[in-house]
């Protein structure tokens, strides 16, 4: 509820959240020009965590460059490592065998699930109830063992390669993920009464801080941001890659603009995801996970090749810029947090500050990706 | 006159005693029941239960060291704990355990206890004022119009149950409830029909006014950082801390004495001590179970819910009570 | 007005409900697992830091070849060999015999392709998950000695 009342800029003060502020998950700044507890101007400043790993990738082979992509976003690493060989796959005609690209898909859903269900219980932690959060981990703890099992990590996966699965997944990960999806849908239920159903947390989220679709196009904001400003915008859907075509999902759209709306885009993703985990499990061809005809030294033709997938937060894209070499010539990651975030400078004028860090943690923010 | 001197540093001492083993032991009682219900053990290291936590953690409270932030106004900062818990302490004087068992019962009972903790708002108000940091100055003027928002409906309500019983002495008012539950006034009388009501308003309060969640604005960790005691550390923090619990003892004890028929027994059996005591902890185990259940109001949302609901309701339910009175 | 009492009703309704999750919650068992008195069993694939394997004889599988100081994106391997006389069919013969393998942990960010390099099996991923220290030399591994430390302990 941005209240109608007059600020007043001559008389204000600043004030500095971050770089270590618990509402900011990490180290982004925010400089607010506030009065009283309004904010009357804020300025995001970021690159307290920038590693650079554009450059890396310009110095570094495409496979050298796999471990890099893990590490952008530690919550949803999956999608970023896969939007990774997509690229190089199609870019250098590499062939990738149906079952990997199924396992993909499953295990990239289940990664968006884990990434999901952290960021509700980070989101309920924002708005001052601890104990949602603790039920989520306990949630996303089955989803990271499996992936473990799997891949040998639980954060920065380094799974994919080009061609291919870096291993197989067993029959103990299939019957895992049978059971995890009822017990998901089982949980969902769960958080819906305690949270979803909430009265003091409906009345945070209705009619706060809202994101216009204009607003949303404006500054490129992608994911369940734009979704839930009425966008019906979803790489999976509108650019299919992988296997996705082959499933049958919704993309869930909401027309509120507000921080409910955003909130509810991301719970029924989450139901949407099970969905096609569910189906990729009944689907999952046999045969082999790695192509035969891999070259032993990637390179790719000259020219200019861009991916985009569908991450947890957004439509994520990779561009690179060959000049025939076994490492690229330029290398551009688009991330989609640091368009989302940009919306917050001009979305938060004028709201309470207690308003605008529920709208930051709305927005979904992992500072490590937006900053690279 | 010795005796009497003695009198009261012996209740002093003790009531010293019982806030601060309260608050240690709460700080505990929370911890393992917030584990509990987020599903982890919680504190289990230290003793059987882990119930040596609270003396460590004393001690190394006691053996840091007290910072002052540069450019804070000292006095305000030195005594804003002192000050947070002080009214907390003498509250316990007039607090009747059971019917022997009160270091002086005075007539003006409820006044008293009312007076004393109007005082903490004062403590939060200089926390946040002489530790020189916004996050401070943000949440301690948040907490006092929290505070004084909510006395408004507390006293109110509080009125009501004078009104109903004609006594501010807290003994009385405990006594004219003995003789099993069906006296006791939360439940609806001929009088004043609305009693339960009147029940939620003044629990609600109390968790206000105690600045617990889901009305912890003042501290609110996710926006404020630790709100009006950010600045401080070592005993500083320790005596905001102990404040508070004991304010959440005082809440929990106001509630009893005034609706749950005080150290009364539901049946009408040996009445004592111990019944005062586990009404007070089950209401203390509410607190802890409601904090751990909802995320945090929003400051309009809390001064809307006083000024829009609390109020007129608690305020109907006066009017109702003083026509009802008249009649019957 | 009917909307300002069924609000109230319904938001202390959602209150109350939120309230019984939380009830039975608490009467659930623990899932946590107490760590240092308690330990979880690393899953086959657990990726902890690279070892070398021994043949039958204790000797390294390694041939020196260099492939995953090669692949390693961090350069967190350094290996190096001497040649050595040996015999092989009563003749004469140079053979290269790894003399040192240098592992910087602490650039390693576990993504596998030394592993995966690797033409001889010589090379595999530890179960060690355990790593804790103050000082940074304490991560450098000299996984030779560390092999034959092992293969000493075995016979």
């Amino acid at each position: 509820m941005s209240a109608p009342i007059q600020l007043r800029p001559d008389e204000t003060f600043l004030l500095n959240v971050g770089p270590q502020h618990p509402a900011t998950h990490g180290v982004l700044r925010v400089k607010m020009q506030m009065d009283g507890e309004y904010i009357v101007k804020a300025e995001t400043v970021l690159g307290y965590v920038h590693r650079m790993h554009e450059k890396m990738g310009e110095n570094r082979t495409y496979a050298q460059y796999l471990p890099n992509l893990s590490r952008l976003d530690y919550l949803g690493a999956l999608g970023y490592t896969h939007g990774h060989v997509l690229a190089i796959e199609r870019a250098a005609g590499i062939e990738v065998p149906e079952r990997a690209e199924y396992i993909r898909a499953i295990t990239v859903e289940l990664n968006r699930v884990a990434s999901h269900l952290f960021w509700f219980g980070a989101f309920v932690m924002d708005l001052g109830g601890f104990s949602p959060l603790m039920y989520a981990i306990q949630d996303r703890e089955h989803i990271l063992d499996m992936l473990e099992a799997v891949t040998g990590a639980r954060l920065t996966y380094c799974y994919y390669r080009f061609g291919g699965l870096y291993n197989d997944v067993d029959d103990d990960f299939i019957e895992a993920a049978k059971r995890f999806i009822p017990r998901m849908r089982k949980s969902l239920k769960k958080y819906d009464a305690l949270v979803t159903g909430n009265i003091i947390f409906q009345k945070r989220l209705e009619d706060i801080a809202p994101v216009s679709a204009e607003m949303c196009r404006k500054y490129g904001a992608t994911g369940p941001v734009a979704r839930g400003s009425g966008i019906n915008f979803d790489v999976r859907k509108n650019e299919p890659y992988s296997v996705y075509p082959e499933f049958d999902f919704e993309v869930p759209v909401y027309h509120e603009c507000d921080s409910m709306a955003r909130y509810k885009v991301r719970m029924d993703e989450m139901e949407q995801s099970l969905r096609i985990i569910e189906q990729g499990l009944e689907k999952l061809p046999g045969g082999p996970i790695m192509t035969e005809k891999k070259p032993k030294n990637i390179k790719l033709p000259v020219g200019d090749f861009y991916q985009a997938v569908e991450t947890a937060r957004g439509s994520f894209g990779i561009r690179i810029v060959s000049d025939g070499d076994k490492n690229a010539y330029r290398l551009k990651l688009r991330s989609p947090t640091y368009s989302n975030m940009h919306l917050f400078d001009e979305a938060c004028e004028g709201m309470l500050i207690m308003d605008a860090l529920a709208f930051m943690g709305s927005l979904d923010l992992v500072i490590p990706e937006m900053d690279r | 006159m010795s005796l009497t001197v003695l009198n009261v540093i012996a209740a002093v001492v003790i009531a010293i005693a019982f806030a601060a083993a309260n608050a240690a032991y709460l700080v505990w009682a929370e911890r393992r029941g917030a584990a509990r219900i987020q599903r982890r053990p919680g504190p289990n290291i230290n003793g059987p239960f882990g119930l040596l936590q609270p003396p460590i953690d004393g001690i190394k409270l006691m053996t840091k060291q007290l910072m002052i932030p540069g450019g804070a106004d000292k006095i305000l900062f030195m005594v804003a704990p002192v000050l947070a818990m002080a009214p907390a302490i003498m509250s316990f004087v007039t607090i009747p355990f059971s019917e022997g068992i009160v270091a002086r019962n005075m007539d003006i009972g409820v006044l008293m206890i009312f007076a004393f903790a109007s005082l903490g708002a004062m403590a939060i108000l200089f926390a946040g004022w002489g530790s020189r940091n916004k996050y401070s100055v943000m949440a301690s003027v948040r907490a006092v119009s929290q505070n004084v928002s909510y006395e408004i409906p507390m006293l109110i309500t509080a009125i009501t149950v004078i009104m109903v019983n004609g006594s501010m002495d807290l003994k009385a008012i405990s006594l004219a409830q003995a003789g099993g539950f069906w006296h006791w006034n939360i439940f609806p009388s001929l009088q004043s029909p609305l009693m339960p009501v009147s029940f939620i308003i003044f629990f609600i309060c109390s968790l206000a006014e105690t600045n617990r969640a889901p009305f912890d604005l003042g501290e609110a960790e996710s926006e404020l950082v630790a709100g009006f005691h950010t600045e401080y550390g070592s005993m500083g923090f320790g005596l905001f801390f102990m404040g508070e619990y004991a304010n959440i003892v005082i809440g929990a004890s106001l509630t009893t004495l005034l609706f749950l028929g005080g150290w009364g027994c539901p049946f009408g059996l040996f009445p004592g001590v111990w019944w005062f005591l586990l009404k007070i902890y089950l209401l203390i185990a509410t607190f802890i179970w409601i904090r751990w259940t909802f995320p945090r109001t929003t400051i309009y949302g809390l001064l809307n819910l006083s000024w829009k609901i609390l109020i007129p309701i608690s305020l109907f339910n006066l009017l109702l009570t003083a026509g009802l009175l008249k009649v019957f | 007005m009917g909307g300002y009492f069924s609000e109230i009703f319904y938001g202390s309704k959602s209150l109350l409900i939120g309230m019984g999750i939380t009830f039975r919650e608490f009467f659930k068992p623990t899932v946590t697992v107490q760590y240092p008195y308690q330990t979880l069993k690393m899953t086959a694939r657990y990726r902890g830091h690279i070892e070398l394997l021994a043949d039958e004889e204790g000797n390294p599988k390694c041939v020196a070849c260099g492939m995953c100081q090669r692949a390693c994106p961090s350069g967190c391997i350094s290996l190096d060999s001497v040649s050595v006389d040996v015999e092989v069919d009563g003749k004469a013969k140079k053979k290269k015999v790894l003399s040192k393998y240098d592992l910087d942990f602490t650039k390693c960010s576990l993504c596998g392709q030394c592993v995966e390099s690797c033409n001889f099996g010589a090379i595999d991923f530890s179960k060690e998950y355990n790593l804790a220290s103050t000082r940074k030399e304490d991560f450098h591994f000299n996984l030779l000695q560390r092999l034959k430390r092992s293969e000493e302990k075995n016979t």
